[in-house]
């Protein structure tokens, strides 16, 4: 993109933000989440990526799923650390998230609409952004 | 098939030995009974924190949250909120008035100890799409300084915060940038001091990891604030992510016109260059930082003259720490007023701080300043793992101090650390437990102190390396008392005569566990002990013949081998080879293993 004045940024802003309480991105519904910071990362968070993207493609989800990364969640000790976003399901924090486990956070979470046991926690504090 | 309801149960360790799984076993009894089964899917959960009103359990999306639930509220949960859709108010949690943080924005606190402001955005947007920042309000605050405001608006915005420089000594924000302002000269730089090097420290790795746009904004407000056109980050070369995303970010923010020449068409030019560290400790003191960034060998020189007149290639320049800067961005978007509600009356805002050590849930937690230590530690961080017996918290890193069980209380401020002889520093925290020796730390600070005294100055230089070979006399048991005297003494010289806060606050490590643990020192150099068995030259393992039933465990677990003895007979252990490693001491399950 060419630089912005003024007038655009704020455009750019308010589509953008729309976007965000819609909730989707690019036309897909659900969205994961993978958290990748270097303690992620040194914990086994890009080969949890990949695990969930293939995962999702074996289970012919590509077109509704779309897989993002973020930054430390500050939740160190459980890395990796994996957020879902479903529409009818709660939005929850997954930790400890291997590559293994990224399976079943697909075929459970995904495909039969269930929580997965003794991985979930919680958002460490209120978004400030969001009032 | 579609849940209506998510009961989540805390089955964390705080909250299983609180009955967690009872109260998981008796909700699924009770759904099956009250033929709700399909409706709801319980579901055991890590910990929630906040174990002290354990055990939790959240149902949502309702998102209600019951603390102190017993195994017999069962029923009542499933009968009102999964049969009937309303919660069951006597659980749910009130907020305690006395251990009410500091906040006072309304609607924030819910159950949360901890407040995100410079962590926002971490672990919520994609810190490599700078759209995704733009979304949440990101350079709203760079657009109103830039079309709104003029500098000095900007800086009484800064006043009525609060802010105070996050970096550790605690300088108010807006004094330093309007010093420079108000410095003569045409060129000045801004420069962020990126080069945590704190053991245990990784707060600003992580802002940068996961918000790097952030730190451009609120640097670009500095630029037009203090009208300098040139900003540098200093940034650790270990740092390889961060230092990656800092790239793509300032690339993104150049395409898009917010970096680089006429920002948004408002006639206003800045540009931001990266800088690598070689990794030199004392490159984090700003004066030290400012000779390398010119290319010099990283030595501080003395103050004044003060960087705001006379830093970078001499010219007036803002150093702030990454911190700092970020909660600059968060400030000139939301209003200072919305600011100075949280925290204290002297110490506004919050304060990251990265909890590692013997602490059950390490990370990266961010809470409003007059937060106690025990929230913490015991909330926050979930206590002591494995059960252990709580020491102290060293805050500050090798500048600071320790922290003990007496001091929990305390809310956290610059002033109250400052009193207990530790610092804000940048915000390490290192747990430890009764199997920590105090001298062990010390040792260990000084040395950290000692490899990276620059050596400029001769109190630093000398003194780093007498107290380091004093404690280590007092680990090998070949001290006498009078040393204690000496190391206050060193230490109290080195600071006050030290050029620079590394050599000014390397003894701190040192001088509060004398002060704090005088007894387990005396007991090293008296009675040739370490209670912890940290320091290995006082540690002898023996087996006890009586209890040893020959299993042979020990000697298997043994890596020198220095065990030896036949089947079902005692073992020995040969103390002239043994590594004092403690593995048999570990391994033995009668016990026959003593440390001594």
């Amino acid at each position: 993109m060419a630089k912005m004045s003024l007038e655009q940024l704020r455009k750019l802003r308010e589509e953008k933000k729309q976007d965000l309480t819609r909730r989707e991105v690019e036309g897909k519904e659900i969205q994961i989440i993978v958290g990748m910071g270097t303690c992620g990362i040194a914990a086994g968070a890009k080969e949890t990526f990949d695990a969930v993207v293939k995962a999702v493609e074996e289970k012919g989800l590509g077109e509704q799923v779309i897989i993002r990364q973020t930054g430390c969640m500050g939740l160190c000790y459980v890395e990796p650390t994996v957020e879902v976003v479903k529409p009818g399901m709660p939005t929850v924090i997954y930790g400890k998230m291997t590559k293994d486990v990224a399976k079943d956070l697909v075929a459970k979470h995904l495909v039969e609409g269930k929580l997965l046991d003794d991985h979930i926690f919680d958002r460490p504090a209120a978004d400030i952004m969001k009032k | 098939m579609a849940y209506k309801n998510f009961i989540l149960v805390c089955a964390g360790t705080g909250c299983e030995s609180n009955k967690g799984i009872e109260i998981y076993e008796s909700l699924l009894r009770e759904a099956e009974a009250q033929g709700v089964k399909n409706d709801v899917q319980i579901v055991k959960t890590g910990c929630f924190g906040f174990c002290e009103k354990g055990p939790i359990v959240k149902v949502l999306p309702s998102e209600s949250f019951y603390v102190e639930v017993k195994p017999e509220d069962a029923k009542e949960i499933i009968a009102e909120q999964v049969v009937k859709g309303r919660e069951v108010k006597r659980l749910l949690y009130k907020k305690d008035e006395k251990s009410a943080s500091n906040v006072k924005v309304e609607d924030i606190e819910f159950y949360q100890k901890q407040f995100r402001v410079v962590l926002r955005n971490c672990g919520v947007i994609n810190p490599e799409n700078i759209d995704e920042y733009i979304a949440r309000d990101g350079y709203s605050g760079l657009e109103k300084a830039l079309f709104k405001m003029k500098p000095d608006d900007v800086i009484a915005e800064l006043k009525a915060s609060g802010l105070r420089g996050r970096g550790g000594a605690g300088f108010p924000t807006f004094m330093k940038w309007d010093l420079t302002k108000k410095a003569p000269g045409d060129v000045k730089y801004v420069v962020c001091n990126a080069d945590e090097g704190d053991p245990g420290a990784y707060m600003n790795r992580s802002t940068i990891e996961g918000d790097p746009h952030s730190l451009l904004e609120a640097m670009a407000i500095c630029g037009y604030t203090i009208g300098s056109h040139h900003g540098y980050i200093y940034i650790r070369a270990e740092y390889p992510l961060a230092v990656e995303r800092l790239k793509i970010a300032i690339k993104q923010a150049k395409d898009y016109g917010l970096l680089g020449k006429d920002i948004l068409g408002s006639g206003f030019d800045f540009d931001i260059e990266i800088r690598l560290g070689a990794g030199a400790f004392v490159c984090g003191e700003e004066t030290a930082l400012l000779q390398s960034l010119e290319g010099k060998r990283g030595m501080p020189t003395p103050k004044p003259p003060f960087p705001a007149n006379c830093g970078l290639w001499k010219k007036p320049t803002v150093i702030n720490n990454v911190e700092t800067y970020v909660n600059v961005a968060v400030i000139m978007t939301k209003g200072a007023a919305w600011y100075s509600k949280i925290g204290t009356e002297k110490s506004k805002g919050t304060k990251t701080f990265a909890l590692t050590g013997k602490i059950q849930n390490s990370g990266l937690v961010e809470v409003p300043m007059g937060t106690t230590l025990r929230d913490i530690v015991f909330d926050i961080g979930g206590g002591i793992r494995g059960g252990r017996k709580f020491k102290g918290v060293q805050t500050g890193g090798p500048s600071g101090g320790i922290i003990t069980e007496k001091s929990l209380d305390e809310p956290i401020t610059y002033e109250s650390l400052s009193a207990l002889g530790s610092m804000m520093g940048s915000g390490g925290m290192i747990i430890m437990d009764e199997d920590d020796c105090v001298v062990d730390i010390a040792k260990f600070y000084m040395a950290f102190c000692c490899d990276e005294s620059c050596g400029k100055c001769a109190p630093c230089r000398i003194g780093t390396k007498q107290m380091h070979a004093i404690l280590e006399k007092i680990s090998k048991g070949t001290a006498v008392e009078a040393d204690l005297d000496k190391l206050e003494k060193i230490g109290k010289s080195m600071t006050k005569a030290s050029l620079c806060m590394l050599g000014g606050s390397a003894a701190n490590p040192t001088l509060s566990t004398l002060k704090h643990f005088r007894e387990e020192y005396l007991e090293h150099i008296r009675d040739h002990k370490c209670r912890s068995g940290k320091c290995k030259d006082l540690v002898v393992y023996e087996i006890d013949a009586s209890k040893c039933i020959g299993c042979g465990l020990c000697a298997r677990r043994c890596p020198v081998p220095c065990i030896a003895g036949e089947k079902k007979q005692p073992h020995v252990i040969d103390k002239s080879r043994c590594i004092k490693c403690g593995e048999c001491f570990k391994a033995c399950k009668f016990g026959a293993v003593a440390k001594k």
